[in-house]
């Protein structure tokens, strides 16, 4: 092959880089290794790591434990969708097109809008591009975020939203779920980004500041981290949201140490083309059967460069599969029932902890996750139990540390967590808080 | 031809025969309806246990309206999902010469070691004395990339190629302000060659992008650079090598030329896999570089994502970088203990996304890295630009070179040049290859070049493979030669699909399934 290339050595291929800086020898990492000295050296690596399975687990904020049936994950793994790219040749990707048009109906109907995208990185960086987007609708430039909003989003937000040259207002951090967000929606906002369930777990009514927003020509976006509660509670759209974005990790993906997760992005079809991201639409070949094509790219970067509406290019396209899969195995019974599997076990779980001495749970409404105060530093407690094998919920003050809620735990039960367990983490709560 | 008993052993011919079936379906090739034509509201393929009764806590939230989803049952789900996969082509099943894109082996130890219970299966907010095995993960494959790229410090939680592009712009962006000098670099230079997601990650944060003209060999010009570089640059967006497949041989002095300007230097690490353990980006004065973990290491494009996309920085950018990063803890006791950190301090940008990256994709390229090792992954470059020069001999003589016949680097570029007056264009040609069993390579991208074809091979091809996939291009070049349209202008012939109807998709936008109203009575 060297010689049909007309070089005598490999070498000679890379002249073009510049003789002083190519590299000599190795580069300073070790050389390689077998199948089984890697899987010997990463399993002791992954040995180290407490998984979430093996120990009564509460932790959610954001991620959530739940029991992905089985076939997902050997769906997700065959060859063809695994390792297919992007499906920019239709006529050999129609999988990958079809189930991206069935996700695409399954999260508009989710949150009650009618239109979705194909999916964005997750829950964050959708939130972020949600804001940008109504930005664009609205020509305005300044967000409002509720004080519910997951602290990691409302910063993703403020991020993006000042590098754009765009201003935002956040909200001091809504422990109690009772902040009035009313009083400040007026003509100047572009959007007001409002959680639900929140970030300390309280439902949020969107139908009055829909109405609000509407009457001052304000975007509201809805924001949800934990879609399973969309099984339970009223659809934001239904409830007048002009955009609703969030985290579908719950359905079909795995904890992973957050990531890779799967945004959700849906909004009214006069905004479609306003919106970032993938899209897929159904169309005819030559033969006139029925297809799905890569849709209104006009708005994307590889068409639009500078004038796109956002950069994105790679989204979650597998992790948008398991969540379609999972999705599909479910269908509207089953995600009731999964939902309301959750909901009883977080009603079971209060119902336990409000027993306990020292322990007040604040929550008023939730889904699966809600608040308790304890009476000392709640990440020390955390870090105790978790000695004791229970890993008990998030310290808030690991995601808000400035805002003294040193005291508040997140607590979080799902459709995987026993009565046994929820046993247990009273039973240590109990013993760390009387030494 | 019969057996004894009476079964045919030789095939007929199928001429002239009836090429319709009665399902549509053709042998293995068989469509799927969608899951909203063939699920039942009523029906659920997941067994979940009924809660006794119990007080809601929903308070009047909940759920009234109607969800409308039908649910398929295990076997049904399935069936479904396996006929879809049938209508897909990957590179397990066949070469992907997508230039650009990288389309080489996902090893399957990858993907096993994802699966371990202690990455798969442990939540990024667990307390970080739970998870020391994942940030000690973390900060070996932090190190590997550092070591490979010659940089100082890596951002690690962006979450594909573009959203590292953006890590590494808001990073320049942050270091210009921190100099007092946000209101006057504006301006930030991309080649026309570039991938479309350089000029609008800038545009996305305000900066306005000005092209920087290619010379006639592909590559850019520093003389270009040195015209444009005033006190208003913030920046150049680089591709090295380029989307031509071209190394840019002055890097070094374009690099000199905008940091004496006061400017920074961002790379486009897409093409990564043709230069790792040849040449470190941080040697020819890189600031910024993203590095697309779902192309150069091997982690899967699963139908498009999900990526990875760390960025390392330099020295002069590193103090900037995006929250959280794992901190190496002091040695103790009990061994070293790993930090996170995950609020915002001193000058960094803050943060770009929730939690701390795409640790799935980690786990999977750190898999790839320590199989291959320095030697692997150097070889794996050499192997790469070997194949790609290789392919670029054995058909340049039929189709044209916009740069002639010079050296590539990991893809070879060809144009439209040779199909001039044939009435078949890079797109018919594209989709021939469909009917051999081939994935089109990348097609008018870079959009400098006139009909582009880029094609990359990656290192995971033999060269018998590459044999059959060049004499099938030459095949189809003389084909074209000999006039042959009907071999194009209608292909693909034996696709699941043919040439779909993309401005009727676009004029008249169906983005979801709706239920056809109920038929009216006769």
């Amino acid at each position: 092959m060297l010689a049909r290339a007309g070089v005598a050595h490999v070498d000679a291929l890379f002249a073009d880089i510049p003789a002083d800086k190519l590299l000599s020898g190795l580069m300073n990492l070790p050389e390689g290794q077998s199948e089984m000295a890697v899987e010997r050296q990463l399993s002791a690596m992954a040995a180290r790591n407490v998984s979430a399975g093996s120990v009564p687990f509460f932790i959610g904020g954001g991620a959530y434990k739940h029991h992905v049936p089985a076939s997902v994950d050997h769906l997700i793994q065959r060859s063809e969708f695994l390792t297919s790219y992007t499906p920019y040749q239709p006529e050999i990707t129609q999988g990958t097109l079809q189930y991206l048009f069935e996700f695409q109906t399954q999260v508009a109907a989710l949150t009650g809008m009618e239109v979705a995208n194909a999916s964005m990185y997750d829950g964050s960086t959708a939130t972020a591009e949600a804001v940008l987007m109504a930005h664009r609708i609205t020509r305005r430039s300044k967000a409002l975020l509720s004080g519910g909003l997951h602290p990691h989003y409302a910063q993703t937000v403020e991020t993006l939203n000042s590098m754009a040259g765009c201003q935002s207002q956040m909200m001091t951090p809504d422990l109690m779920g009772n902040e009035d967000i009313l009083a400040l929606i007026d003509d100047e906002l572009s959007c007001v980004v409002v959680q639900s369930p929140d970030f300390f777990g309280h439902l949020r009514d969107l139908a009055p500041i829909a109405a609000k927003c509407q009457a001052h020509g304000v975007l509201l976006i809805a924001v949800f981290t934990e879609v399973v509660a969309l099984g339970a509670i009223e659809a934001p759209g239904a409830m007048g949201a002009d955009i609703v974005v969030g985290e579908g990790q719950s359905l079909g993906n795995g904890l992973n140490f957050g990531g890779p997760y799967v945004g959700l992005m849906a909004t009214r079809q006069k905004y479609v083309r306003q919106m970032p991201g993938r899209l897929c639409g159904e169309t005819v070949d030559a033969d006139g059967k029925r297809g799905f094509v890569l849709t209104l790219s006009t708005r994307e970067q590889h068409i639009r460069r500078d004038k796109a509406t956002s950069n994105i290019c790679t989204n979650s396209g597998l992790c948008a599969l398991a969540f379609t899969i999972h999705m599909t195995l479910l269908g509207q019974k089953g995600l009731r029932q999964l939902a309301l599997a959750n909901h009883a076990n977080g009603v079971m779980l209060a119902q336990m902890l409000a027993e306990v001495a020292q322990v007040q749970v604040l929550n008023q409404t939730f889904f699966n996750e809600f608040c308790v105060r304890l009476p000392g530093n709640a990440a020390a407690v955390v870090e105790a139990l978790a000695a004791k094998g229970i890993l008990a919920g998030v310290p808030v003050s690991r995601l808000l540390p400035e805002a003294g809620l040193d005291d508040i735990l997140l607590v979080t039960a799902t459709e995987t967590n026993t009565r046994a367990d929820m046993e247990a983490l009273v039973a240590g709560l109990r013993s760390v808080l009387s030494c | 031809m019969l057996n004894q008993q009476g079964r045919p052993t030789r095939a007929e011919s199928s001429q002239g025969q009836e090429s319709r079936s009665f399902t549509g379906n053709r042998g293995l090739q068989m469509d799927e309806p969608l899951i909203f034509e063939t699920g039942r509201l009523d029906v659920t393929g997941v067994d979940i246990e009924t809660p006794a009764p119990f007080a809601s806590r929903l308070g009047h939230l909940a759920r009234s309206s109607e969800i409308g989803l039908p649910g398929l049952t295990e076997p049904e789900a399935v069936r479904h999902y396996v006929r879809l996969s049938q209508l897909n082509y990957s590179i397990d099943a066949g070469l992907y010469p997508l230039g650009s894109c990288t389309m080489k082996h996902n090893p399957r130890l990858n993907e096993k070691m994802a699966r371990l219970p202690g990455f798969g299966d442990i939540h990024p907010l667990q307390p970080v004395s739970t998870v020391q095995g994942g940030l000690e993960l973390m900060q070996m494959l932090a190190h590997w990339l550092i070591e490979m790229t010659g940089m100082s410090a890596v951002a690690m939680s962006p979450k594909a190629g573009a959203h590292g592009e953006l890590c590494g712009m808001m990073a320049i962006k942050a270091a210009i302000a921190a100099k007092g000098e946000a209101g006057t670099r504006k301006v930030v230079l991309v080649p026309e060659s570039a991938h479309g997601t350089n000029p609008a990650t800038a545009a996305l944060i305000g900066f306005e992008v000005r092209a920087v003209p290619a010379r006639d060999d592909g590559t850019v010009d520093p003389a270009e650079v040195a015209k444009l570089a005033g006190p208003e640059v913030a920046a150049i967006m680089l591709t090295n090598p380029n989307t031509c497949g071209l190394f840019e041989r002055d890097i070094v002095e374009i690099a000199r030329i905008l940091h004496a300007a006061g400017a920074y230097f961002y790379c486009d690490g897409a093409n990564f896999n043709a230069i790792v353990g040849k040449a470190r980006p941080g040697d020819l004065g890189v600031d910024a570089m993203h590095i697309n973990l779902h192309k150069t290491f091997s982690t899967p494009h699963g139908g498009g994502g999900p990526g990875s996309g760390p960025v390392v920085l330099s020295a002069r950018l590193a103090d900037y970088a995006p929250v959280p990063f794992v901190r190496g803890g002091q040695a103790g006791e009990k061994g070293r203990t790993l930090e996170l950190v995950e609020t915002q301090e001193g000058a960094s940008f803050g943060r770009m996304s929730a939690f701390h990256g795409q640790m799935g994709m980690f786990v999977r390229a750190m898999s790839y890295m320590l199989s291959h090792g320095a030697d692997g992954m150097r070889q794996a470059s050499e192997d790469a630009v070997l194949n790609a020069n290789y392919v670029r001999v054995c058909l340049n003589d039929l189709l044209s070179s916009p740069f002639g016949k010079r050296t590539c680097m990991h893809e070879a570029l060809f144009d439209d040049e040779w199909l001039k007056g044939t009435g078949i264009t890079t797109l018919d040609f594209a989709k021939a290859m469909i009917d051999e069993g081939y994935h089109p390579m990348t097609m008018y991208f870079p959009l400098v070049v006139h009909g582009a074809m880029l094609i990359e091979p990656t290192e995971s091809e033999s060269k018998a493979a590459l044999d059959l996939f060049i004499m099938t291009l030459r095949d189809l070049a003389f084909s074209v030669q000999r006039g042959e349209s009907e071999r194009f202008l209608g292909a693909p012939h034996f696709a699941p699909r043919k040439r779909l109807d993309e401005t009727r998709a676009a004029r008249t936008p169906v983005l979801r399934w709706t239920p056809r109203l109920p038929l009216a009575a006769e």
